[in-house]
């Protein structure tokens, strides 16, 4: 399968992001002023500062034209993984509920975090082991997920988180320990953390390849 | 018309930026300050303010997490009445 990665003018992780596809399938760039998805079978939305962030993380961004294409894709019921800036963009784009705030201390953090797999059964978990603790590192200044309590009991109740931090591992203050949520149709998911730096031993883990296998797995089986 | 559009923190929702000014002001020596909260200004000149608050909605600021405050320049800010020079 073919996956496509997101480059916007500040995206710092999208080569990362291909080098993680590439393990798994095919991965090709998708730039952000352009209109099409050059026919690729998922869309990863990458890390970095688009537009360096200006205005909020993801505001500007989320008006690319190649966003354009990103949301008819999803609405048709695409797969879309946004990672850190890339699930601000989402968020931004309201492709996933909720708004990602400044991290309470303030500072940028850069560190491995433990996170468990509350959901093994959506698109983009299938591959990783029930009941998993995935160690996969955060780098972010504006993590914080933030959505008011009557939204959070929404989520909640319609199982649309998939990733927490470990108990008492939550870096950012996020509400429940949130670090990864999908839509409500499945097929849009967001995280903060950063698989794509974790799939080589070299750098200390290989745990965030799970992700990147499952989008294939369930793009293989609905296919096959 | 120019305008400017004030953009703050939710109500209820944690600002750690409003916080840590609160606590740098009495290391200064003022004293007696609560309530810090930072937002953002933003100005701009428009031809049709009516439009400003789509602007708002859908741009200047994310609902979800901020409220927004339009000020049309030269209007006094309580009464929407022109106000001193």
């Amino acid at each position: 399968m073919r996956f496509g990665v997101v480059t916007f003018p500040g995206s710092c992780d999208d080569v990362d992001a291909r080098l993680a596809c590439a393990r798994v399938g095919e991965a090709v760039r998708l730039w952000h002023a352009d209109r099409d998805l050059d026919g690729v079978d998922a869309v990863v939305v990458p890390g970095g500062f688009s537009y360096g962030d200006y205005l909020r993380p993801g505001a500007i961004a989320r008006f690319a034209p190649i966003m354009d294409e990103v949301i008819a894709f999803a609405e048709g019921g695409g797969l879309v993984m946004g990672i850190c800036n890339g699930f601000q963009v989402l968020c931004e784009a309201g492709l996933l509920p909720g708004a990602l705030l400044p991290n309470t201390g303030l500072r940028f953090l850069c560190r491995q975090v433990g996170l468990e797999v509350v959901r093994s059964d959506t698109p983009f978990t299938t591959a990783c082991p029930p009941g998993a603790v995935l160690s996969i590192p955060v780098k972010h200044t504006t993590g914080r997920y933030h959505v008011p309590p009557e939204m959070l009991a929404e989520l909640e109740a319609r199982n649309q988180v998939v990733l927490r931090y470990a108990a008492g591992a939550n870096p950012n203050g996020s509400v429940a320990d949130i670090a990864g949520v999908v839509n409500e149709a499945g097929n849009v998911f967001g995280l903060m953390p950063h698989p794509e730096h974790a799939v080589d031993a070299l750098t200390g883990s290989t745990d965030g390849l799970c992700l990147f296998a499952s989008i294939r797995d369930t793009f293989t089986r609905a296919t096959a | 018309m120019k305008a400017r559009v004030l953009v703050r923190p939710k109500a209820g929702i944690l600002d750690p930026q409003g916080q840590a000014v609160e606590r740098a002001l009495p290391a200064l020596g003022f004293e007696g300050v609560r309530n810090v909260h930072v937002g953002r200004l933003i100005e701009l000149e428009v031809d049709d303010p009516s439009r400003l608050g789509e602007m708002c909605e859908r741009l200047l600021a994310n609902p979800l997490i901020e409220d927004y405050e339009v000020v049309l320049d030269g209007l006094d800010r309580a009464t929407g009445e022109p106000g001193p020079a």
